[in-house]
């Protein structure tokens, strides 16, 4: 066994690409869940972005494009999960799981002649000399773009759900809808541009997989990212910034233990990919016992259907 | 524009009809569909809805394969509807239906190469605990530390696939298999092989216990105070504390149930119509059975039905897909839109829609 | 002329279950695949085998096929219906499909059946596989010529005899020409996970591999090796198109001839059930052109391993070699059994690490 090739500089870059899909659709669903909404459709709605993402990047030539159009695609596949669960009244379980059947059919179907294409190359950040530095230069100042506006959609959600007053209408659909409604809040306004956000992130991560992590388009590649993104949201117990920490261990356990076998060490892999669902639980009955944090975190109204009566 | 109003009771006639709109809608969208993709949505629409029952070749082989791919999900559903009449969420069938298989099928491989009558019903009955003891963690989290139990299921299924991984990979691997990922062929020990009950139809044994617990289920949630224990503490929780309905109780029971349920169905799965473990083992029958769960309307009789819809869609996708090549995802899109319209008409049996003037809500 | 026809195709369907034979003049050909045909790897290659027969055949046949079939009941299912249908010879392309096919070829004894991969036979089953290995002879040879850290990335599947016996192919012939060659070994416990199978790539890089091999399905790899400007190899297609600098070559699964030739079989009334296990001579493996950045001396002598290993004077497990625990498996001259290789669960020696259990 030889662990000195294992440079932590190289693993926290590479764990950071592979966190940044989850990353991305979980601070999405988060909001998402905060309004008071699960959807479990994660799943679909990013292998929906991954496809819109590719076929636009690899028709424009610009990853940039290709970036606005899976979040397009994302936030209009989860307007079906909007309509349906708003308008029609519809159990969000199932209309979530059936959003990823019908995602990841439908994405295989638009992907059909674009698989075996690269798609064009996604910009990384490289400041003359500051990129270079030793450490620091690696880890801090040249990742691709994305990992960047990953992170500013965090400190993004962040503060638009502590610090403004839409936030505050958003937790307050969430926390006790029919309140909210009373207040005069449209709570089902707010929760489909909550929903339409998810969806746009969603797609955004999914992208991320089709045009910077694996880059090229496969039918099926996000292989369950979407069912870690939910995950992630219960792990994070709602809270922006933890979505960072969770989606970089998550990440990071994918990243070390194939690191770890490169090594040459023999370790249990299945074993090893309970982790981060065990650790979820363990994070899941710690904050419920206490009551009165949980209150604060995890959204009262989360999965129960409004229907304004009045 | 468009006013949803609450109707004062559930539409009898609704009920009914909203199914059959729902499939209609379907065929229309779906046409489309296929029409897009070139090809002739009619015979398309013909080959999934009406080939599977009525096509003189391969309906009698078909109709009863429906029964055998719908009965896990029939089964898995029907525990589920217990719970989700109550509102208890129990969406990690899918980890239950894992665990049943494993508990179960390494208690039958563990006698092999005994022969004996006892083994197999020893194996449904541990296929039952393994996913009962599943569906108890989420239960005990719940009422110990009021843990989501639709979160906690749900990260169980991962830690059940994983676990099954570990278990073909490690002690369950077959010592014939060329050292594939896969336990020894249940086919090949008669003890503990679920086998055919009718030749030539692939009915199993699973097959009759679903029908049994269809039955069951209609009784006790019509007839027994059972049923109107897990309806009130669903309607009014607060109400059936009242009534003397102890809510963890109720919390075990239903998660228990379904638990239960979805391992036997994983028994009877892996013994049966898969053969063995592997990691190919799960296909998201315990997801399917959610969805199976609310198009039939928590109701066991809709539950059978939409089961068999389902299954429908399933077999008569595969037809069409080497009858008129049309790619396997559009099969999946067709399924997608057939459960959105019928999650979405659902809404007419509680409601009408009014052509309301404008005013202020 | 057509009614008669019709009172035949008639007759057929009342066989039913016991029948499936099928009195219409085309030969119809039905494949199963366990991914989509899009995965640009192992069920892309059948559907090119498929595509192949259509070509050398033409209406002399009619192909159909179902995709992304799971190794369970279902592919049973599907089989069943295929060969209800009047499908005459069935290609089953995945290993765990085997039980199944057993059962439904019970069921159609005029059904002709072919299992890829497998292991079990019986009158109307054949099974067929390719010996991919002696590709990894051939690109194990060039990784050790061209590495310069050494160090050969190998991202695997499963700990299974096949994808054991391509890792110590290619190490065998990586070692011959470079006595320091080390090789690095991932397991993504997945045949396909474009996603795990990037990050194993990038995890084999950061640790110094500076060529990858894969026995998985994907080419993320081969996408990865592309951008981080390093060697790769094609896996089960070509994969140029995701690597043009990086791939060196590769080792492609060609299906189509011996699909062409079970296919006349059928026709000529000649099939039988064989056991069919073809490297590079028959074509069943096929080295890909090899790219530039292989020196032209190198190029020379890898066409000569190749040409050696079709023409049966040299065999890629040749003693002698001891297994990774020192204690000996094939003496000076020996060469390894079929039997051993079918089976293989252990690495020779200068391999590290274990295989997982």
């Amino acid at each position: 066994m030889d662990f000195s090739a294992l440079s932590p500089v190289a693993l926290i870059v590479s764990l950071m690409v592979a966190a940044t899909p989850i990353l991305i659709a979980a601070i999405g669903e988060l909001v998402v869940e905060k309004s008071g909404v699960l959807n479990l459709g994660v799943e679909g709605m990013m292998i929906i972005g991954a496809i819109c993402g590719f076929i636009v990047a690899v028709e424009t030539g610009s990853p940039w494009l290709g970036f606005l159009a899976a979040m397009a695609g994302g936030a209009a596949i989860s307007f079906i999960f909007a309509v349906l669960t708003q308008y029609m009244l519809t159990n969000q379980v199932a209309t979530g799981l059936a959003l990823t059947m019908f995602g990841l059919g439908l994405a295989a179907l638009m992907g059909h002649s674009y698989a075996g294409i690269k798609p064009p190359k996604f910009g990384t950040l490289d400041i003359p000399f500051i990129s270079d530095i030793p450490v620091i230069g690696p880890l801090i100042f040249s990742h691709d773009y994305m990992i960047y506006i990953s992170l500013m959609i965090v400190a993004g959600v962040w503060y638009f759900l502590t610090r403004t007053r839409g936030g505050l209408v958003l937790r307050a659909a969430g926390e006790n809808h029919d309140a909210a409604h009373a207040l005069g809040y449209k709570v089902i306004r707010i929760r489909i541009m909550a929903i339409m956000f998810g969806g746009a992130m969603a797609g955004l991560g999914g992208a991320y997989l089709s045009l910077v992590r694996v880059p090229q388009w496969t039918e099926g590649m996000t292989a369950g990212a979407g069912w870690i993104a939910l995950a992630l949201v219960v792990f994070a117990s709602w809270k922006p910034w933890r979505i960072i920490l969770g989606a970089y261990l998550f990440g990071g356990i994918t990243v070390l233990q194939l690191n770890l076998q490169a090594a040459g060490a023999n370790i249990p892999v299945a074993y090893l990919s309970m982790t981060p669902y065990l650790v979820t639980i363990i994070v899941l009955v710690i904050m419920s016992a206490d009551k009165k944090r949980t209150s604060l975190n995890a959204p009262a109204c989360l999965g129960r259907i409004f229907h304004a009566s009045s | 524009m468009f006013k949803l109003e609450r109707r004062p009771s559930p539409s009898n006639a609704m009920v009914v009809l909203t199914p059959v709109l729902a499939v209609v809608l379907t065929m229309i969208a779906g046409g489309i569909l296929f029409a897009i993709l070139g090809k002739n949505p009619f015979e398309a629409i013909r080959i999934i809805f009406w080939d599977p029952l009525f096509n003189e070749v391969v309906a009698s082989y078909t109709r009863p394969q429906l029964l055998v791919k719908a009965a896990p999900l029939i089964t898995i559903a029907l525990g589920l509807s217990f719970g989700y009449r109550a509102n208890i969420w129990n969406i990690g069938a899918e980890g239950q239906f894992i665990m049943g298989a494993i508990a179960g099928g390494a208690v039958g491989l563990a006698f092999y190469p005994t022969e004996s009558v006892l083994i197999f019903p020893l194996m449904v009955l541990a296929g039952a605990i393994g996913g009962f003891l599943w569906a108890m963690i989420p239960a005990f989290l719940k009422i110990k530390f009021n843990a989501n139990e639709i979160l906690v299921s749900l990260m169980l299924v991962y830690v059940a696939i994983n676990f099954l991984g570990a278990m073909v990979t490690g002690p369950l691997r077959s010592p014939v298999g060329m050292n594939f990922p896969v336990s020894r062929n249940f086919n090949e020990y008669p003890s503990a092989y679920n086998g055919e009950l009718v030749a030539n139809t692939g009915l199993h044994m699973g097959v009759l216990v679903t029908l049994a617990a269809v039955i069951v289920a209609y009784i006790l949630l019509k007839h027994h105070i059972f049923g109107f224990q897990v309806r009130t503490a669903g309607q009014s929780p607060r109400a059936a504390k009242f009534s003397g309905v102890n809510p963890n109780i109720t919390v075990a029971i239903c998660l228990g149930i379904s638990g239960g349920l979805a391992g036997m169905a994983g028994l009877f799965e892996v013994t049966g119509p898969a053969g063995k473990l592997s990691t190919n083992f799960p296909l998201g029958y315990g997801f399917t059975a959610i969805i199976v769960a609310f198009l039939g309307r928590l109701n066991p009789i809709g539950i059978m039905l939409a089961g068999l819809l389902m299954a429908l869609t399933y077999i008569g996708g595969e037809l069409a897909q080497f009858q008129l090549s049309v790619p396997a995802a559009s099969i999946q899109v067709f399924q997608g839109m057939l459960l959105f319209f019928m999650l979405a008409v659902d809404i007419l049996v509680n409601f009408r829609i009014r052509l309301a003037k404008k005013e202020v809500a | 002329m057509k009614l008669f026809k019709t009172i035949l195709v008639g007759a057929a369907l009342a066989v039913g279950l016991a029948g499936g034979a099928n009195a219409a003049d085309k030969l119809k050909v039905g494949f199963i695949y366990v991914g989509p045909t899009g995965d640009f790897g192992w069920s892309y290659e059948h559907d090119q085998g498929r595509l192949a027969i259509e070509e050398a055949l033409g209406d002399k046949v009619e192909t159909t096929y179902v995709e992304s079939v799971p190794e369970s009941a279902d592919s049973e299912r599907v089989m069943t219906q295929m060969a209800l249908s009047g499908t005459n010879l069935i290609f089953a392309t995945s290993f765990n499909y085997m039980d199944h096919v057993l059962n439904v070829a019970k069921k159609f004894p005029n059904v002709k059946f072919e299992h890829a991969t497998g292991f079990k036979r019986s009158d109307n089953v054949s099974t067929y596989s390719a010996r991919f290995y002696e590709g990894r002879t051939v690109i194990g040879h060039i990784a050790g010529n061209m590495t310069e850290t050494n160090t050969i990335g190998y991202i695997a599947s499963y700990p299974i005899p096949e994808v054991i016996r391509g890792i110590n192919a290619a190490y065998i012939a990586a070692k011959k020409v470079n006595p320091d060659v080390k090789m690095k070994i991932v397991w993504v416990f997945s045949w396909f996970d474009p996603g795990k199978e990037a990050d194993a790539a990038t995890a084999l890089i950061a640790q110094g591999a500076d060529i990858i091999m894969q026995h998985t399905d994907s080419p993320a790899a081969m996408t990865i090796a592309e951008e981080k400007g390093i060697y790769a190899f094609g896996q089960a297609s070509d994969m140029i198109q995701f690597g043009p600098n990086a791939r060196l070559s590769s080792i492609i699964d060609n299906w189509g001839p011996y699909y062409v030739a079970r296919a006349q079989a059928a026709i000529d009334d000649t099939w039988t059930s064989t056991d069919t296990w073809d490297g590079i001579k028959p074509g069943m493996v096929e080295i890909g052109a090899f790219s530039d950045k292989v020196p032209a001396d190198l190029q020379a002598s890898a066409t000569a391993i190749k040409d050696a290993l079709a023409a049966g004077t040299m065999h890629s497990f040749t003693g002698p070699l001891n297994k990774q625990d020192g204690s000996v498996w094939l003496k000076d001259g020996e060469t390894a059994d079929d039997g051993t290789l079918a089976g293989m669960n252990f690495y020779v020696e200068g391999i590290e690490g274990e295989v997982p259990q």
